[in-house]
């Protein structure tokens, strides 16, 4: 391979922020606003002026525009604007990359990548335009979602529980190991005052006794519904320790989908998996470390089934071990062996489609997080299980270069 | 027991006008399950798409097979993603490998009581449900335990 042709040590983010988070339709400001909050507060937290931005980069159909963004914050010369291909949040590691690439290429120096959500103007993966069919009267619906609609699998918990469900009979994967996932989750949102779910502890009674969605998804196996907003400043890695902050470099990026992963009515070759199995060889190809090198993850939550396919996909155990390396006692900071989502993540701190998480990824480099892992060198960041394409992140600290 | 597995009120599926799935939906509506095969490289394919994805033939045939197949996954739906569904849960979503072919799979429900248990690997039989009176009409696919 051509060694210039990699993203490795080419970009570091510097800088990270967000609003405050809040239930769905509970944010007080418009999602534009929103939008400009957290990059001002991540701008501040790299020390760089605003007006000094030159990229923009975001993912999953972000209604704020790149160039109205750079109009209201007198952003001096535009030179990049880039919407990564998916509608879901599969695309949050995939817009990091193309940030990286502009910076590693010469097309700019300053890249802020971002996500915006307020669900009170529109309730992301629900009905309307998500389903692309209108809920209003006499609705009809066309395409690829003719197949599962009228039988009912509507919103993601029923289609992607059909996908969990295959996964767990192949493997013999017991409820307790999605459970876990879910218990680490808020057992490290009571540590984090910004987590939704802080001073709301979960235990092992309550989960079992919770609602089911749709089997194999207890109402705490699904992520919530949020709104707010979260950005991070990227610049050539060159220029990393001219900032703030520690700089959490970027090891490798790579987006993508498997072989048909998205053939429609659920048709998939390799149906049972959350669609990692080729980003993750092209990932720790170019990091240049190993599933053992990871010393926290991040991993996207849509439901904790996902989770569990795509820590999996990524190495970081094998098959046979997924009920033995899944508990809580494993999965929580500062201790496990596999400390997971450690701001409490998609489930207990806020659904902001995995900006949250890359944050927290940077944080544990930095040393910041509100459950610090002691040694933290290399940060997995995992986006969008099941859905295609998907995307992942390795960032690495000082140590790595 | 009503005559289809969902009352009334769930969008209407409506082939695109020039949708490759139009076949499809016609299909249903006569009692036939029809599933594209590559007329070149004799490929099943599943969805349906314009092009083969093997070999990249324009010529995808539409073949007439049995609805018969086993239950490659479920679930038991018990929070309605639509106030229409709120008196039906639970209920049970089958996906459904036909014997045809690998990989060619379709989604419908488990006739019979929601609160039955559904197996990986059990054996399934289609079951035309149609929509008469629906505008447009439409027919869907159920599926019923296959000895
Ligand atoms: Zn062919």
């Amino acid at each position: 391979m051509d060694a210039r042709r990699t993203l490795r040590h080419r970009a570091a983010i510097v800088g990270v922020g967000e609003t405050a988070y809040y239930k769905r339709g509970q944010s007080p400001d418009l999602e534009f606003v929103l939008a400009l909050k957290a990059i001002l507060a991540a701008c501040a937290d790299a020390g760089v002026s605003p007006h000094d931005i030159d990229g923009f980069s975001s993912y999953a159909d972000d209604r704020n525009d790149a160039v109205r963004l750079a109009t209201a914050l007198g952003v001096k010369e535009l030179r990049f604007a880039s919407m990564q291909w998916g509608g879901g949040g599969g695309g949050c590691a995939g817009a990091i990359a193309n940030a990286t690439a502009a910076i590693a290429s010469g097309q700019a120096e300053c890249v802020v990548v971002f996500r915006a959500l307020s669900q009170g103007q529109v309730r992301y993966g629900q009905g309307g335009a998500a389903l692309g069919y209108s809920t209003q009267a006499a609705p009809e619906i066309t395409g690829e979602m003719a197949f599962p609609v009228p039988y009912g699998a509507i919103s993601p918990a029923q289609r992607f529980a059909l996908k969990a469900r295959r996964f767990m009979h192949d493997h013999g994967v017991h409820q307790e190991a999605l459970r876990a996932i879910s218990l680490a989750a808020y057992a490290h949102a009571q540590k984090n005052p910004r987590a939704i779910m802080y001073g709301k502890p979960l235990d092992t009674a309550k989960y079992d006794s919770s609602r089911w969605i749709a089997e194999p998804f207890h109402l705490f196996d699904s992520c919530m519904e949020n709104d707010g907003a979260a950005a991070v400043v990227l610049v050539a890695a060159e220029r990393a320790r001219e900032f703030a902050q520690a700089p959490a470099y970027l090891l490798a990026a790579a987006a993508g989908s498997d072989h048909r992963h998205a053939a429609p009515s659920h048709s998939a070759p390799d149906y049972a998996t959350a669609n990692y199995k080729s980003v993750s060889r092209r990932l720790f190809a170019m990091g240049g470390v190993s599933p053992a090198d990871v010393n926290v993850v991040q991993a996207y939550e849509n439901f904790t089934g996902g989770v569990a396919m795509a820590l999996m996909e990524h190495g970081l155990f094998a098959p046979e071990e997924i009920n033995s390396v899944l508990t809580v006692e494993n999965l929580t900071a500062p201790f496990g062996c596999l400390p997971l989502n450690t701001s409490g993540g998609h489930l207990a701190e806020c659904y902001m489609h995995g900006m949250n998480l890359v944050i927290e990824a940077a944080r544990q480099i930095r040393g910041q997080s509100c459950n610090q892992v002691p040694v933290v060198d290399v940060a997995l960041m995992i986006s969008g299980p099941m859905v295609a394409p998907v995307s992942s992140l390795l960032l690495g600290s000082e140590a790595t270069r | 027991m009503n005559s289809t597995y969902f009352s009334d009120g769930l969008p209407t599926p409506v082939p695109d006008k020039q949708g490759p799935a139009t076949p499809f939906w016609q299909g249903l509506v006569l009692n036939t399950l029809r599933i594209q095969r590559c007329r070149r490289c004799q490929s099943w394919q599943w969805g349906p798409e314009y092009i083969c994805s093997n070999c990249h033939s324009f010529e995808l045939d539409w073949i007439e097979v049995e609805p018969k197949g086993r239950i490659y996954s479920w679930t038991r739906v018990w929070q309605a993603p639509q106030p229409v569904l709120a008196t039906a849960t639970p209920y049970v979503v089958v996906l459904v490998e036909l014997d045809v072919a690998p990989n060619v799979r379709l989604i419908g429900n488990l006739l019979g009581s929601g609160t039955q248990d559904a197996q990986v690997g059990a054996a399934v039989a289609g079951v035309f449900e149609h929509h008469a009176a629906s505008h447009p009409p439409y027919s869907l696919l159920q599926w019923r335990p296959a000895d």
